[in-house]
């Protein structure tokens, strides 16, 4: 597969899981709203620009309405939802030939669907319908996906797009979230506090995952428990990770170089990491550094690959095939 | 449709009962899911000078153009014998240049000719195969004869909307495409593989083909995905290929991997900053010295455009008859050489009845059409001549050929021209069609899709 092809592939999944996570936390944040609590407007919208990873010119203001809407809408903001899902579709314009037509046709009605006037008409009327369509739209592309398209080396790519993203922003918003957390460990929580832990894991959607496994009674090492370590849960740290190593295991099968030891390494340490450490452990430790430090291995899984697979010297290459 | 004495042509005959038969909701249903079928499929192509939003849909008509089996026979043979002639032209230019030793065609329009490339020169291409991918465009005169108006030798586009037309039309009209025997068009893509495969070097039996793009901003960058899906084969940008030793390798994930073909769709100025324009940022270096060796097939070869010239159009009879000791089967449209004093001065005292083109322009740019025109542009057009009469030539504006088009509710004719591609590798294959294409407003005689103009399918009867 061409190189930047393999590129355009791994951007457009990992827009597609962006652009879904920040529905999902606009949403959470919405509702959160709703509720009378001890935590301020403020600290919540702080959190989310936060968790988005601070989009350059975009501050809290007083005014939700102009908030949100630029968060959707604004197409100067690196982070809103049209941003990522244009980015996607152009990023899929630019590989029409390798992904299949129907992934194609469901990424262009979605990009027809934020750009129509009718947009702006269903945001101002039922803002939740309009966020869970977009959602459903990103869900439908990943199961067209899944379900039309070669399991062969560009299907592995645009999966770890969407388990590097997907590891990096739940990495990320633990992070902002994890003072909070500790915080809680020490005193019994009240309903406002339930909220806020149910607030979490719907940011990650994974309420009702975790109330299978632990019961709905929520607490937070639990939670952490849950969100970083769980094996079987698609959202959790674990899962993505152990995700990115298949993935990355595929692609090196399925070419005739040299396999990429490094990258292999980075991948298969930082997923052995979360294997074998408890959640004791982690809490005993500095929570704040380790997660930290998984949003710094990703980002080297992302730069390893890059120097392997998509910017490599031509001289390396020519020497390789000798 | 019709006859010059108004009556309606025996082939439109069933076409016209279909239509008067359908009730207009259910006609205007068709075209509403013709539409969106467009839409969805982001079937667009890309407006060159405008703002934002220069994405737009291809307009199109629901309604097919006929055309009889005796037609189409003769413009096939028509075609097949212009290309070859051409294709000797081509050769024998950049080898001896016979024909200009013997003064069938003026030595200085050829090497004044902003598409003659010298590199070409002696360079021997694969089988002698210039020009693999020819889009002609003619047009029906009154008189029922077809004409050429113009060849495209260098990147000719819109066989992708000729597939895509059928496909939608199937789907709009099944009962009447079905009744209609209407001959296939739709191994076009297979054909165009086999012409690439037999192109390729020597000693490559499995040769690696690919296709070169300019990328996603180029107005054609819907029919490069398009035909590499179809064909099975990689699409590549300049970005993505490397040169070493002479040998043009491609990027991938598996590290770099060996191109023997290369079916370009980027004009000759962009292919090679080393050879032509440094500045090109859309070629590869390295690409032509790997041609000149002989390690890699680019088709068409560089330096075709010469024999596109809308100056040199007007020797292709000559040509024609040179190479081939024949008379040519379809005819040119008359054609003033401004060169020639006597032309010019009639040209210039006649601006408002002629089409007056730049002759190295294509896409209806660089156009002045007489009849349509304003003193100003008239007068602008004059200078120009004045000031560089080789760079145009000058022709009638002629009465072509209307088709019925769907306007809202009505039927409204529409001047029409057909653009046939020709493939040529091992033989000349011409899939029965082309794309039709219409001037979209009322009286307009420019059919250029970049100027407006949208298409309709084409049927070539049994």
């Amino acid at each position: 597969m061409l190189s930047r092809v393999a590129d355009s592939l791994y951007w457009m999944s990992r827009y597609l899981e962006r652009a879904e996570n920040t529905v999902r936390q606009l949403d959470v944040t919405m509702s959160l709203l709703l509720d009378s609590s001890e935590t301020t407007a403020e600290t919540r919208w702080q959190r989310l620009l936060t968790s988005l990873g601070n989009p350059a010119g975009v501050e809290w203001n007083g005014d939700m309405d102009a908030m949100t809407r630029m968060l959707i809408f604004d197409g100067a903001n690196s982070a809103s939802v049209t941003t990522c899902l244009d980015a996607a579709r152009e990023n899929a314009r630019q590989v029409r030939e390798e992904i299949s037509t129907e992934q194609w046709q469901r990424l262009n009605r979605l990009y027809h669907q934020m750009h129509s006037p009718h947009a702006q008409a269903q945001y101002g009327s039922n803002l939740n319908d309009f966020l869970a369509s977009i959602i459903d739209g990103i869900h439908l592309f990943k199961g067209v996906s899944d379900t039309t398209m070669i399991h062969g080396e560009g299907w592995q790519f645009i999966r770890l797009g969407r388990y590097l993203e997907r590891a990096y922003a739940t990495a990320t918003l633990l992070e902002v979230y994890q003072e909070s957390l500790l915080d809680l460990q020490e005193q019994a929580h009240s309903g406002y506090q339930y909220l806020e832990l149910v607030g979490l894991l719907r940011c990650c959607t994974s309420f009702e995952a975790y109330c299978q496994v632990y019961t709905a009674d929520l607490s937070a090492d639990r939670i952490l428990e849950f969100l970083l370590l769980n094996r079987d849960f698609p959202h959790a740290l674990r899962y993505s990770i152990d995700g990115v190593r298949q993935a990355i295991e595929a692609i090196q099968l399925n070419g005739g170089r040299r396999p990429p030891d490094e990258l292999m390494a980075t991948a298969g340490r930082l997923h052995s990491m979360l294997r074998y450490t408890t959640i004791s452990e982690i809490l005993n430790g500095d929570l704040g550094a380790f997660l930290h430090s998984i949003r710094e291995q990703c980002q080297q899984i992302h730069e390893l690959l890059y120097r392997y697979y998509v910017q490599y010297s031509i001289q390396s290459a020519l020497s390789v095939q000798g | 449709m019709r006859t010059p004495d108004g009556g309606i042509r025996p082939h439109y005959q069933a076409l016209v009962e279909v239509l008067a038969s359908l009730p207009h909701d259910e006609l205007m249903r068709r075209k509403q899911s013709a539409d969106l079928s467009f839409l969805t499929q982001g079937i667009t192509f890309t407006v060159y000078g405008q703002d934002e939003g220069t994405e737009r849909i291809f307009p199109y008509d629901l309604l097919p153009r006929l055309i009889s089996g005796n037609e189409w026979e003769r413009i096939e043979r028509g075609l097949t014998q212009r290309i070859t002639a051409l294709n000797h032209f081509l050769r024998d230019i950049y080898g001896e240049a016979k024909i200009l030793a013997d003064k069938v065609i003026p030595r200085d329009i050829v090497y004044s000719c902003k598409h003659y490339r010298r590199q070409m020169c002696g360079l021997q291409v694969p089988r002698n195969v210039y020009i693999a991918v020819v889009g002609s465009d003619l047009l029906r005169l009154r008189t029922g004869e077809f004409v050429v108006l113009e060849d495209n030798l260098r990147v000719p586009s819109g066989v992708s909307y000729m597939l895509t037309n059928r496909r939608v039309m199937k789907r709009t009209f099944p009962k009447l495409f079905h009744s209609y025997g209407v001959r296939p068009i739709e191994h076009y893509p297979q054909l165009l593989l086999n012409t690439l495969r037999s192109l390729a070097p020597e000693g490559r039996p499995e040769p690696n083909i690919v296709l070169l793009t300019p990328g996603v901003y180029n107005s054609a960058y819907f029919e490069h995905t398009y035909l590499a899906r179809q064909m099975g084969i990689e699409l590549v940008e300049g970005r993505d290929l490397v040169t070493h030793d002479n040998i043009v390798y491609m990027r991938t994930t598996d590290g770099l991997k060996r191109v023997d073909v290369i079916y370009r769709r980027v004009d000759d100025d962009f292919s090679d900053p080393l050879i032509f324009r440094a500045d090109s940022g859309l070629g590869c270096a390295g690409l032509f010295n790997a041609y000149r060796a002989g390690n890699v097939t680019v088709t068409n070869a560089f330096g075709t455009g010469l024999a596109d010239d809308k100056a040199m159009y007007a020797y292709v009879p000559d040509i024609i008859k040179y190479y081939l000791d024949e008379d040519p089967i379809l005819n040119n449209v008359k054609t003033y050489l401004l060169t020639d004093p006597a032309s010019r001065q009639h040209v210039l005292q006649n601006l408002d009845k002629l089409v007056v083109k730049a002759v190295g322009e294509s896409g209806g740019y660089g156009m002045l059409i007489g009849p349509q025109s304003t003193a100003a542009q008239r007068e602008e057009f004059a200078r120009a001549i004045e000031a560089n009469p080789r760079n145009y030539i000058a022709q009638p504006t002629l009465d072509f050929s209307r088709a019925p088009c769907l306007f809202g509710s009505q039927l409204e004719p529409r001047h029409v021209d057909l653009r046939p591609y020709i493939l040529f590798g091992d033989k000349v294959n011409i899939v029965p069609g082309g794309l039709t294409r219409v001037a979209l407003e009322k009286g307009s005689l420019v059919v250029n899709s970049s100027q407006g103009g949208g298409s309709k399918d084409t049927w070539i009867l049994e």
